[in-house]
């Protein structure tokens, strides 16, 4: 394919895709990274498996401070108001 | 937003009347977030909590002070920030915080060898291309394993940001708020640090072999 200048390279794409999905991406800019990704599966590939990322991120297991540690604090707020 | 100010105004008012059940569903609702952004800067879950703990005193400490020039959930973050930054000063095996421009240096999102050259056929185009990667495979203990692990590997600035806004699930503001960052070196920390788990996760799927 001819390089017309306009269109997004994959290369480019790669570099704005966090612009992308953030939304903070100039409306042109946009434009030329949805049509790229139109035509390119590999591309699509590389969006898709950016978003299964920030899924899979959101995922991991999480902790909270233990229950002896929350009744220190509650004890604490208790003192906290009365002195 | 108006909702949300409304709530935090009735919140404040709650936690300085000396409100318990209040102050317990704060406590509730943050500290798992806070113990996540606590062990970017101490290597323990117990000194992590440590650190959260004393988090929520700084809180009560400063809580009649607290002018809400930044919402209640960012200042308690910065808090921790702090308390963490003031402990590593204390533990020396602690890595020093630096203050030098987070996003200064040749620090590339994805190998450039992925890519054609500028002086061939096809610039800017895939030279090894991501292949799909197996159904559901993220999902796999393992794969979260090595998400996590990639994370842990990261540098500081990159996984404070990471934290924030894909594991506790801050907007970009908040993130920006608690860390002291603008809102364009949040996003270059954002960009290289996902794309350092993609690739993490690309290796190791492509290592598994093609998708069935």
């Amino acid at each position: 394919m001819p390089d017309t200048g306009d269109e997004m390279t994959c290369r480019e794409l790669v570099g704005l895709i966090t612009d992308y999905v953030e939304g903070t991406l100039p409306a042109a800019d946009r434009r030329r990274f949805d049509e790229h990704l139109e035509t390119c599966e590999y591309c699509a590939n590389y969006v898709e498996q950016m978003r299964a990322t920030i899924l899979a991120l959101g995922e991991l297991p999480e902790e909270s401070i233990s229950p002896r540690v929350r009744d220190e604090l509650l004890d604490a707020f208790r003192g906290w108001k009365s002195p | 937003m108006e909702g949300l100010a409304q709530s935090q105004v009735e919140l404040l008012e709650a936690l300085r009347a000396g409100d318990e059940a209040a102050f317990a569903r704060i406590v509730d609702e943050l500290s798992p977030g806070l113990m996540r952004l606590a062990r970017v800067y101490v290597s323990t879950d117990g000194a992590a909590e440590e650190v959260v703990q004393e988090t929520w005193i700084g809180v009560l400490n400063g809580l009649d002070r607290f002018e809400g020039r930044s919402t209640l959930k960012t200042w308690i973050f910065r808090i921790l920030v702090n308390v963490a930054k003031t402990r590593g000063v204390r533990d020396a095996r602690s890595v020093p915080f630096s203050s030098l421009d987070v996003t200064a240096g040749e620090d590339r999102a994805l190998d450039p060898d992925r890519f054609f050259g500028d002086h061939t056929r096809a610039p800017g185009q895939w030279s090894i291309a991501p292949a799909p990667w197996p159904e559901d495979a993220v999902w796999e203990t393992d794969a979260l394993r090595l998400v996590r692990d990639t994370v842990d590997g990261l540098p500081r600035a990159q996984r404070e940001v990471i934290t924030l806004r894909d594991m506790v699930g801050c907007s970009a503001a908040e993130t920006c708020s608690a860390l002291d960052l603008s809102e364009a070196n949040q996003r270059v920390l954002l960009h290289r640090a996902r794309a350092k788990v993609r690739a993490a996760l690309e290796r190791a799927f492509d290592e598994m072999g093609p998708a069935s």
